[in-house]
């Protein structure tokens, strides 16, 4: 207890704390719209073409200046947005080339440029590597302004441009129709992802900043249903990947704080997936069983209720071999489950031949509502 | 023949050369059935299984090593599949769940277990084909660099793949439905397809390393796809792509102090923005050029029906002189005697004094809009 309390005294930790809470809130409210519009893949886009932004900025600083870095990275990542509406507009290329060919180029001038600062500026060097897979444990005080600054920049521009970029996400054409100029909110909506992106690039890495964007929203997404409580809980999300990552990292040895806050944040999602209620696999699971269950009792009631029908024997004995031969499975679970509920009940007739059950007046009158039911519905 | 294999430069350059094939073969049907960031996440997440083969056997290269990145590529898409079967995730956001996932676990074991190894980080990300040469086999007596004999070995496994494969990759690419009624499994098709392409990714690891490969199979097939509508000429303007972006590459490269991979990247992504700028029939110009043209017909076009309605009527010499046209079009003055000069120009209209007449060209002209029907009978 006395070591965690001392990690949070550290000036180091804390810093990087600070910074994992401005990434996970910036990457979870951008990353919920980036994830609604199904442009999921944009945050591996931007951060891969960050790095050109990165070098260009190292090289007009002539050093490693966190400002001049994070801008160049801003500027090339919406360059590098743009680059893609364009192709995806103007070319016959389709979302997925046009989003490919701007990652891999872009990364590639990236690469061109390192190379270039190290073969040129080799004592100055230092640092730059730490970008592609980020390195938390770096993070400055001076840094934590311009992320901070950074995320209340973008948190300003969602909530100006909120019912905007709300009706511009679920519906287009409505917006067009509106009036809204829907091609500009477009272009923000794409560009503004790169806000996210130079955020993490301290803290995660160009690399992993893919899983960022989308992992709090994918998880966030699985709980609620209105878009208010999405960006809300994915930005939660964020922090706490974030956070868990960054500890971690603060307290094992050696390990990169990228990769750790993006396990936790898939592993976020995994349980999300499997759990959020009324959504989730395992809620499905139940649900999809509940209602198999249902339906056999009412199968197996009804049929009882026709024999009895057919009989002219309000107490007809059905033997449960006729049940399961009619109904191709075992009805006994069926049958135990009606019972319980007092809408059967076993009786003692012809016990060589197995068990037999008969309708109680109760199933009577619930075997006939369900018939009226059915009838009234294919009417 | 000793003496080309220990050329550097021509090692380079064949390296280059031999990953942008192999990966422009698989790329082309990628790209054309909008799966093209499958491949970048395949790359990403080789790195998974290079690293749990080393950890298991230390074996850098060679056939486990294909072996366990085909797996970990072909467990990327079989858990993505998984993902967007569930129906809480969508085929996107999908993809970008996976490959971080298996490439974050890789660079932490990395970390955990490795510290001290050849597969840093770094290499994981850059490769280095400048020192491919460094790591020769000796085949024959001769030497030969082993990046080159793997590559060799892949572009070839593409090559036959692709050409015996041709009609059933081109059917299930273009209409997967027809393919499978008609008995072909395209689904099989797309998974032998990746398995090449996780084989090439880790093939091409040493050389250019993971991200930079994602340019060799998107660009070029990007760029050949701007450029044909024919699916043999996209193989072939696709390798001309990657051949042409290693050469250049390499003596950019050279030039600059420079990585080498990076420029061979760089040339695809300019070879790329050259046809979508000057493509004869999808380029930006052609675009531009077809736009302009249809303007500047529609234009005429309005002049010489609109000629045509006031012909012959009490009120002609009212409504056919240029001055009507900017009332009554509301054509800005400099437009409209623009139009009637191009009008003049190509003889369908002629000016007397302030009056404009039709020629019988542009009478025709106007009967092919304002009276279609008539067409058929002259």
């Amino acid at each position: 207890m006395n070591d965690w309390l001392a990690l949070f005294a550290d000036h180091t930790v804390q810093n990087v704390v600070l910074g994992a809470v401005f990434l996970g809130v910036t990457s979870g409210v951008l990353g919920s719209f980036a994830v609604l519009r199904q442009q999921s893949l944009l945050g591996d886009t931007l951060a891969h073409a960050a790095l050109p932004g990165i070098c260009l900025g190292f090289l007009v600083a002539g050093g490693r200046d966190l400002g001049f870095i994070l801008t160049g990275a801003l500027a090339t990542s919406v360059l590098a947005a743009l680059v893609m509406l364009l192709l995806t507009r103007r070319s016959r290329l389709k979302t997925d080339a046009a989003l490919g060919t701007a990652l891999s180029f872009a990364f590639a001038v990236g690469v061109v440029l390192l190379t270039y600062i190290q073969n040129t500026q080799s004592a100055a060097q230092g640092g730059l590597d730490s970008f592609l897979f980020g390195q938390a444990a770096a993070t400055l005080r001076s840094d934590l302004w311009i992320m901070g600054g950074i995320m209340a920049g973008s948190l300003a521009l969602v909530a100006a441009c909120w019912k905007e970029f709300k009706l511009v996400t679920f519906d287009p054409a409505f917006a067009g129709s509106l009036g809204l100029p829907v091609t500009l909110i477009d272009v923000v909506l794409t560009a503004m992802i790169a806000f996210a992106v130079v955020i993490g690039l301290q803290m995660v890495g160009v690399v992993l900043m893919a899983s960022m964007v989308i992992a709090p929203a994918v998880a966030a997404r699985q709980w609620v249903r209105r878009l208010e409580h999405m960006v809300v809980l994915a930005a939660v999300t964020g922090v706490v990947a974030g956070v868990a990552g960054a500890l971690v990292s603060a307290v094992g040895a050696n390990l990169a704080t990228g990769p750790l806050i993006v396990l936790v944040a898939s592993a976020l999602v995994v349980v999300s997936i499997l759990a959020a209620p009324g959504r989730g696999v395992v809620w499905e699971a139940i649900a999809h069983r509940r209602a198999r269950r249902s339906l056999r009792g009412r199968q197996v009631l009804t049929t009882l209720y026709e024999l009895a029908e057919e009989h002219a024997d309000p107490h007809y004995p059905a033997e449960r071999g006729t049940l399961d031969a009619f109904h191709g499975l075992d009805t006994r679970p069926a049958l135990e489950r009606l019972e319980r509920r007092g809408l059967v009940e076993r009786v003692d007739h012809m016990p060589d031949e197995g068990p037999h059950w008969e309708l109680t007046d109760a199933g009577h009158s619930e075997a006939r509502r369900i018939l009226n039911d059915t009838e009234a519905e294919t009417r | 023949m000793a003496a080309v294999f220990s050329n550097i430069p021509s090692m380079i350059i064949l390296t280059g050369a031999l990953v942008g094939l192999a990966a422009s073969l698989v790329g082309t049907f990628l790209v054309l059935r909008r799966s093209a960031m499958l491949s970048d996440a395949i790359s990403h997440s080789i790195v998974f299984g290079i690293v749990v083969v080393w950890l298991a056997t230390h074996q850098q290269s060679g056939p486990v090593q294909l072996v366990g990145a085909a797996l970990a590529g072909l467990l990327t898409v079989f858990l993505t599949e998984l993902l967007v079967s569930s129906r809480k995730v969508k085929n996107d956001a999908a993809i970008g769940l996976v490959f971080p996932v298996l490439f974050a676990a890789g660079v932490l074991l990395l970390n955990l277990y490795a510290r001290d190894v050849h597969i840093d980080t770094h290499t994981v990300l850059l490769g280095e084909i400048g020192f491919v040469w460094l790591d020769t086999l000796t085949i024959a007596g001769v030497d030969v660099p082993r990046a080159v004999v793997w590559m060799s070995v892949v572009t070839l496994v593409n090559a036959l793949f692709v050409g015996v494969f041709f009609k059933e990759l081109k059917l299930a690419t273009f209409d997967p439905q027809l393919a499978r009624a008609l008995g072909f499994a395209p689904t099989a098709l797309f998974y032998a397809l990746l398995a090449l392409t996780s084989v090439t990714a880790v093939a091409a690891f040493d050389a250019v390393g993971a991200v930079l490969f994602i340019a060799f199979v998107i660009i070029p097939p990007a760029a050949a796809y701007l450029l044909t509508d024919r699916l043999v000429w996209m193989l072939v303007l696709a390798a001309a792509v990657a051949l042409a972006s290693s050469g250049l590459g390499y003596g950019l490269a050279v030039r600059l102090d420079v990585s080498i991979g990076g420029m061979m990247a760089v040339m695809t992504g300019v070879f790329l923005a050259l046809a979508f700028l000057f493509g004869p029939r999808h380029g930006l110009l052609a675009q531009g050029l077809r736009g302009w043209r249809r303007r500047w017909l529609d234009e005429l076009r309005t002049l010489v029906v609109h000629l045509y309605d006031h012909e012959g009527t009490p009120v002609q010499d009212e409504k056919n002189v240029v001055v009507a046209l900017e009332r009554h079009l509301r054509w800005p003055p400099a437009k409209a005697t623009a139009v009637v000069a191009r009008g003049l120009r190509d003889g369908v209209v002629l000016k007397e004094g302030a009056h404009l007449r039709l020629t019988p060209k542009g009478r025709a002209l106007a009967l092919e809009l304002a009276e279609p029907w008539r067409r058929a009978a002259a």
